[in-house]
């Protein structure tokens, strides 16, 4: 082959640079995990020429695993996947299936396999998201049902590899235990990525687009008293990195309704939009109150 | 019948073109699901045109997004009655018409014995015509071996 191709402008063409855009814009941190998907992206493209060329691409294996903390944000990567695979053509409908144990394993006998094929065939053309994943496996009962969903998902995602891309995500640790006992599903999956915690900084400027997104927005003076509620926020149980922010600036929101309503008088509409430092200084978790009950997530 | 060479069973649709290939079926089923039908997969060892209630494979798909998911259950269907007669319907649930949309055959057996036609006297010059299988003379499960 003389001629030569413009990889650069196949890459325009597929709409990828939209998606990994919006995942910049959208995302923040997680640089690991951007680089390995445009990484993901960039072979996709490449093998796609490849294929054009007749040369020989073996149909890339797709099949990911995500780990990482609760909160870093692999449910929203995995439907962005869904949609980057879709517009490179590896995936025919681009729609994403999650599920979690209980949709997979049966109650009795014979349940499990026609629920997982169920399942499976819901999710054929787009993308199967099996949250914590390490759940199907049970090795402390050796009758669970689980293992039978493995064997079946092991099965399709062998011999339908062109059908559907299965991305399992969990805890890390617990992850590595469940792959550790199943060798046959860590082969079949090409790409483990790990999911690193957000950087405090990072959280406050979650934190900022959360607020946008509902039209609000930190005072000044509230972004420093946020960064401090982040640091001791962290070191308390439970913590689940941006669930947990947008859970505190939900109560923070709370807080500033009824300020607004106690301190009485007319409202600007500014002073609607804006988290105040005191709405955030209210909290347990800056007084330094021991909670009640050690087993729900703090106020 | 001159016009059915073979005695190929002739029901629902396409069923006089020749059969209808992997590729050709999935565009059928995509079809299908743009539209919202819910597609099952039916078998049964009895052509005769009156059997209308074939045996379901497994259960009826709803909510599918693509053909791949259906055409993995009609293959393994066809494996396991690989000479029964196998069909695709796509069920239409709007309120009103509540019944099939389509149809088709996707598995035969490979000898179609063909019907016979028993024609029966009846009182002043009437005639009255049966129409039996050949193949299902036998009891069922041992039809088409």
């Amino acid at each position: 082959m003389s001629e030569s191709i413009d990889l650069k402008a196949i890459w325009n063409e597929s709409g990828v640079q939209a998606v990994l855009d919006k995942l910049d814009a959208e995302l923040i941190g997680l640089a690991p995990v951007k680089k390995r998907i445009r990484e993901i992206a960039s072979l996709l493209v490449v093998d796609k020429v490849r294929r054009d060329l007749s040369l020989a691409a073996g149909a890339p294996s797709l099949h990911m695993s995500f780990t990482g903390n609760p909160g870093t944000g692999k449910t929203t990567v995995a439907m962005r996947m869904a949609d980057l695979l879709h517009r490179l053509g590896y995936s025919r409908t681009g729609h994403l299936v999650a599920v979690t144990r209980d949709d997979l394993v049966g109650q009795y006998i014979g349940h499990t396999a026609p629920k997982t094929k169920e399942v499976l065939k819901k999710a054929m053309g787009g993308v199967l998201f099996i949250d914590e994943a390490y759940y199907l496996y049970k090795p402390e009962n050796e009758r669970d049902y689980g293992q039978e969903a493995i064997e079946i998902l092991l099965q399709v995602m062998e011999n339908n590899r062109d059908d559907l891309v299965v991305i399992l995500a969990g805890y890390k640790d617990r992850m590595e235990t469940f792959f550790r006992s199943n060798p046959g599903m860590s082969s079949r999956i090409a790409h483990h990525i790990d999911f690193p915690d957000y950087r405090d900084d990072e959280l406050v400027a979650i934190g900022e687009l959360i607020l946008k997104d509902w039209n609000y927005a930190l005072a000044p003076r509230a972004k420093k008293v946020f960064l401090s509620y982040i640091e001791h926020r962290r070191t308390q149980p439970h913590f689940a990195n941006a669930r947990s922010i947008r859970n505190a600036l939900d109560r923070a929101r709370l807080r500033q309704a009824r300020r607004l309503l106690e301190q009485g008088g007319a409202v600007d509409k500014s002073a609607l939009e804006t988290i105040e430092p005191e709405d955030i200084l209210e909290s347990r978790v800056l007084a330094g109150v021991p909670s009640t009950q050690p087993n729900k997530e703090r106020a | 019948m001159m016009s059915n060479t073979g005695n190929r069973v002739t029901q629902g649709q396409f069923s006089f073109l020749p059969d209808l290939t992997d590729a050709q079926i999935t565009a059928q089923i995509k079809y299908a699901l743009k539209n919202g039908w819910a597609v099952s997969i039916e078998y049964t060892d009895d052509p005769h045109p009156r059997n209308t209630y074939w045996e379901m494979y497994g259960n009826p798909m709803f909510d599918l997004r693509d053909p791949a998911g259906i055409l993995l259950e009609i293959n393994e269907c066809r494996k396991t009655f690989p000479r029964h007669y196998v069909r695709v319907m796509a069920f239409n649930s709007t309120r009103g018409i509540e019944s099939p949309a389509m149809s088709f055959i996707v598995n035969r057996p490979d000898e179609e014995p063909g019907f016979g036609l028993t024609r029966q006297e009846g009182p002043g010059r009437q005639i009255h015509y049966t129409v039996t299988s050949y193949a299902a003379q036998k009891p069922e499960g041992e039809r088409y071996s």
